[in-house]
């Protein structure tokens, strides 16, 4: 590192993005603000019913109606490219059914795309919608995991003759002994309620086919525009080097970006048929129905605990929803899949056994959001351990201390399967303790109970899996790139333009990618310029995803910098006549490594590279743009940890709980932009107080969805929220240049957890205790037993 | 075949004066007709405030006018408060502090928010985060906006 890093130190400092300036202006760019010539608008008749046959479709009124150029049905649509799976091979046994883009037959989830109205305005197509008649069959629903897995409930896919899709189990040591042999055993049954993202920019697609040269260019809202080209190609049968996908400024997403969805492949598919642009913006009913969901899961969990409080064993069971189909390219089996392997992962535990059921259902379908499977693992562990103190009279700071994977112990060979190269919880635990000042609020809390009010403490810690790397996707045949690209080119004025396959949805990791490139090249950051989010001049890579932007982007952009730099060196070294470990670049300019002493700016570089050849000796090629890319080999994941604090009021008369304070204590390893970092931990800790207080996708008993607008499904206001206070411990990744670690969904992982330990110490003097997510004031009465 | 209205009104200070149909929203009018589109829609019934623009002066949510209603109006959107420079010292706070991340709804934001410190008083953060309770982030978390808000208060707002 310290050979490349003698310039300007971009890297570590909190460099405000450039990126924001345009969107402070009004002039940011997303989907829905491009139009095109010629372009007609989409709109989605989608099922009313949970699950119902179609017996037939009329669609001539529709097609009669003003502005409408075409109606097409789903069986049309899907005649138009070939089906898709949502499988992932390192799960033996998953089984999971095919999928077209709309409902063909049988629709299986309300909000089911059933046929689409292209128009020449959005509201002359929603028209249209109306007018078109389905005969419906409604059929049986299968609503509860539970019930849907049962000998007689209604098989949703004909074909794979159960609503089973994964039946697996994980286990170490001996549970059952352990459970026999413990002194006290604490158990608890959790529901966790469906979430999804609410990006403030719904879901947005424009579809341009060329049919002249068979060119498919798409203006998408998504995180992942290279999985896309590739997706885009093969279901369509057009040639990859003619997709192009761009995705320009999102206004959020969160994994929820992240995936195909049938209705956007179905917008595809009409720019062929129509030979024109289309363009569907989702609107925000649609988003709650069609977005992906997260979160269902219901888990029985028992800890057993020595006496002295040493945590012996974990028994695990979770039934998890996932819809009628499973997310592609991914499958919906990451949720499940984290609750299996990385529940208690902070802890050393002899024995540990966990079974996880993913099941079909007629509702929308689940996939990944911010923090996959965390939140459920964590909030069941902790609660769990809190329980336990709070049975043996233990301290929940000494219970952690006591049981979390011994320093020493590293690497770790996890419970749950991974190995865990370097932790730092002790360390975590230490510098919260003194963030929140936990004698002191413990003694408020005393004082306060005595006045009648109810403050609650709690914590959470957390193991976190991020910057996935080949094992997991690769092995998996899933095809999802663990690899990231980064292109830099010095420009004639001796500026730098990078593009990098990462993208950015207001992370700000494009500019953490020109913090690095800056010091890699040795020029200012404000002389080097990143773009991302176009196939058709970036380099391949995943785009963003697990929270392995700046951690493994990074890595391609700080070989893409040095490499530039080196060849810089190599033209100037020929014009200077100096040995190109004579020189070096620093602010911009070519200095003498020794004294420092300019001799070249980069602009007269790229002058001589680029106009002046004549000047360089013959043979001599200057390189000034170069392509690196990184993969993180011989990962499944890179494990980060950390800790979070909740500080709430419970008012037990009306159940309704007040945040007051929120505190984290995170390992990315290295920063390369602290303000982001924070900033990043914040937002997702917002998102988990969500998770804890208000966010619920709710379907009746029926598999009717009841959340369908912003007033009905929560999310967290201004008023609401607390301010949040973060503390950092800083344990480079090994084996990597920059070693940094993954941030974004961290303040996630933990956030409900702490808040669900803070409420159960609040109300503990009333022997009341929550295990349902989320605690609204009235699962909060209940618990206190005020209502039944 | 849409009823048509014809309607008059000046949009950032410049006179527009055109038939629109009746039933379409502010919102879609000033980013559909006229191409303002630096004004979002987040959720099209009043929650986000991401459609918020100034109408005579106050701020009103695009998304539950309709672009009829503001015959003979006076509107200001993101692009006419940015270019005259009248919110240049809240960007300034907001492009520091982070109080941004997606952007999407951040015009909405600065034009709330604006109002808020145009009023003049003493603000402490709850008055910021009441003042803002009817504008969803769901990227920031808000602390960095009220953050923001407060610097851009305690500087008297503009540069
Ligand atoms: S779009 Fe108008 S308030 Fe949400
Ligand atoms: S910055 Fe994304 S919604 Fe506020």
């Amino acid at each position: 590192m310290s050979e490349a890093r003698d310039s300007g130190a971009a890297i570590g400092r909190s460099v405000p993005r450039p990126r924001a300036d345009r969107l402070l202006a009004g002039q940011g760019r997303f989907t829905d603000d491009i139009s095109l010539p010629r372009m007609v608008h989409a709109a989605f008749l989608r099922s009313p019913h949970p699950h119902a046959r179609i017996r037939s479709i009329d669609v001539a009124a529709a097609a009669q109606a003003p502005g409408v150029v075409r109606v097409v049905t789903g069986a049309e649509i899907a005649a138009q490219c070939k089906p898709y799976a949502g499988l992932h091979q390192l799960f033996s046994g998953m089984r999971v059914p095919d999928q077209v883009p709309m409902a063909v037959d049988v629709a299986r989830w309300q909000g089911e795309p059933v046929a689409v109205v292209v128009a020449v305005s959005r509201a002359q197509a929603e028209d249209a919608v109306e007018l078109i008649a389905v005969d419906w069959e409604p059929l049986a629903s299968v609503v509860d995991p539970r019930a849907g897995a049962a000998p007689d409930a209604p098989v949703i896919h004909a074909a794979l003759g159960t609503n089973v899709a994964y039946d697996g189990t994980v286990a170490h040591g001996d549970i059952d002994a352990t459970l026999t042999a413990a002194a006290i055993i604490v158990e608890g049954d959790f529901t966790f309620g469906r979430h999804t993202g609410v990006c403030l920019e719904t879901r947005s697609i424009l579809a341009d086919y060329r049919a002249s040269d068979e060119t498919l260019t798409v203006y998408e809202s998504h995180q992942c525009p290279a999985q896309q080209q590739d997706i885009f190609a093969r279901l369509l049968g057009l040639a990859d080097n003619k997709v192009r996908v761009v995705c320009p400024d999102v206004g959020g997403a969160f994994g929820i970006k992240q995936q195909l969805y049938g209705d956007e492949l179905a917008v595809c598919i009409l720019s062929r048929l129509l030979r024109r642009p289309v363009k569907f913006v989702a609107d925000r009913l649609e988003s709650f129905t069609s977005d992906i969901h997260a979160r269902e899961h219901r888990v029985k969990a028992r800890l057993a605990v020595s006496a002295d409080g040493r945590l012996l064993g974990l028994d695990v069971d979770d039934w998890f929803g996932i819809g009628a189909y499973s997310q592609y390219p991914r499958s919906s089996i990451g949720e499940g899949s984290h609750v299996l392997r990385i529940t208690g992962a902070a802890y050393d535990l002899a024995a540990y056994r966990a079974r996880m059921r993913m099941v079909l259902q007629n509702k929308n379908m689940v996939g990944h959001y911010r923090s996959v499977g965390h939140p459920i693992a964590i909030a069941v562990a902790e609660t769990l351990i809190d329980d336990a103190a709070r049975k043996l009279g233990i301290d929940p700071v000494e219970i952690r201390r006591r049981n979390y994977i011994a320093e020493a112990g590293y690497p770790h060979a996890s419970h749950g399967g991974f190995v865990f190269e370097q932790l730092s919880l002790h360390a975590c635990l230490d510098k919260i303790v003194a963030l929140m000042d936990l004698p002191r609020l413990r003694r408020e809390q005393d004082e306060s109970r005595r006045k009648g009010v109810y403050l609650g403490i709690g914590l959470a810690s957390f193991v976190e899996l991020t910057g996935t790397g080949p094992d997991y996707y690769g092995k998996g045949e899933v095809r999802v790139s663990a690899q990231d690209g980064c292109m830099v080119k010095l420009e004639p004025s001796g500026k730098i333009r990078c593009f990098s396959s990462v993208t950015d949805q207001g992370q700000g990791v494009d500019t953490a990618i020109g913090q690095i490139v800056a010091d890699m090249v040795g020029v200012p950051f404000d002389d080097v310029a990143v773009f991302s989010g176009d196939t058709e001049v970036s380099p391949y890579g995943g785009g963003a995803w697990a929270s392995r932007g700046a951690s493994m982007g990074g890595e391609a952009a700080v070989r893409a910098g040095r490499a530039l730099r080196e060849n810089i060196l190599a033209v100037a070294g020929c014009v200077l006549q100096a040995r190109p470990d004579e020189l070096a670049i620093e602010q911009g300019a070519v200095v003498n490594a020794g004294d420092r002493r300019i001799r070249m700016t980069l602009a007269e570089v790229a002058r001589i590279g680029y106009f002046r050849q004549d000047l360089l000796p013959a043979g001599m090629q200057p390189e000034l743009s170069v392509v690196r890319h990184y993969v993180p080999h011989g990962r499944t994941f890179v494990a980060t940890n950390g800790i979070q604090g909740s500080l709430v009021e419970v008012d037990p008369d009306t159940g309704f709980i007040r945040l007051l304070r929120h505190f984290v204590v995170h390992d990315g390893g290295t920063m390369i932009n602290p303000m982001l970092v924070e900033e990043q931990i914040r937002g997702g800790v917002v998102q988990g107080l969500g998770a804890a207080l208000y966010e619920e996708i709710n379907y009746g008993t029926d598999g009717e969805l009841t959340t369908g607008t912003m007033a009905d499904y929560l999310v967290p206001m201004a008023f609401e929220m607390p301010d949040i206070d973060i503390g950092h411990v800083s344990v480079p990744l090994s084996g990597s240049e920059l070693g940094a670690k993954g941030v974004g969904e961290a303040g996630t992982a933990g956030a409900s957890a702490a808040v669900i330990n803070a409420v159960n110490d609040a109300l503990a003097p009333f022997d009341a205790h929550l295990t349902q997510l989320p605690m609204s004031p009235e699962r909060v009465l209940r618990a206190l037993r005020k209502i039944a | 075949m849409d009823e048509m209205r014809h309607v008059t009104l000046t949009v950032n200070g410049e006179p527009v004066s055109r038939p629109v149909p009746v039933r379409l929203s502010l919102v879609d009018f000033l980013r559909g007709d006229l191409g303002l589109t630096g004004t979002h829609v987040g959720c099209e019934h009043g929650v986000c405030g991401a459609c918020t623009v100034r109408l005579d002066g106050r701020i009103v949510r695009g998304c539950l006018m309709l672009a009829v209603q503001a015959d003979g109006a006076a509107v200001e959107t993101i692009e006419g408060v940015s270019d005259s420079g009248e919110i240049n010292g809240l960007q300034d706070e907001f492009r520091n502090r982070n109080a941004l991340q997606c952007g999407f709804c951040t015009p909405g934001i600065l034009l709330t928010a604006n109002e808020l410190i145009r009023q003049g008083r003493v603000l402490t953060r709850e008055d910021v985060r009441e003042h803002l309770s009817g504008n969803v982030c769901r990227c920031t978390g808000y602390q960095a906006i009220v953050d923001a808000v407060m610097a851009a208060a305690s500087r008297g707002s503009t540069p």
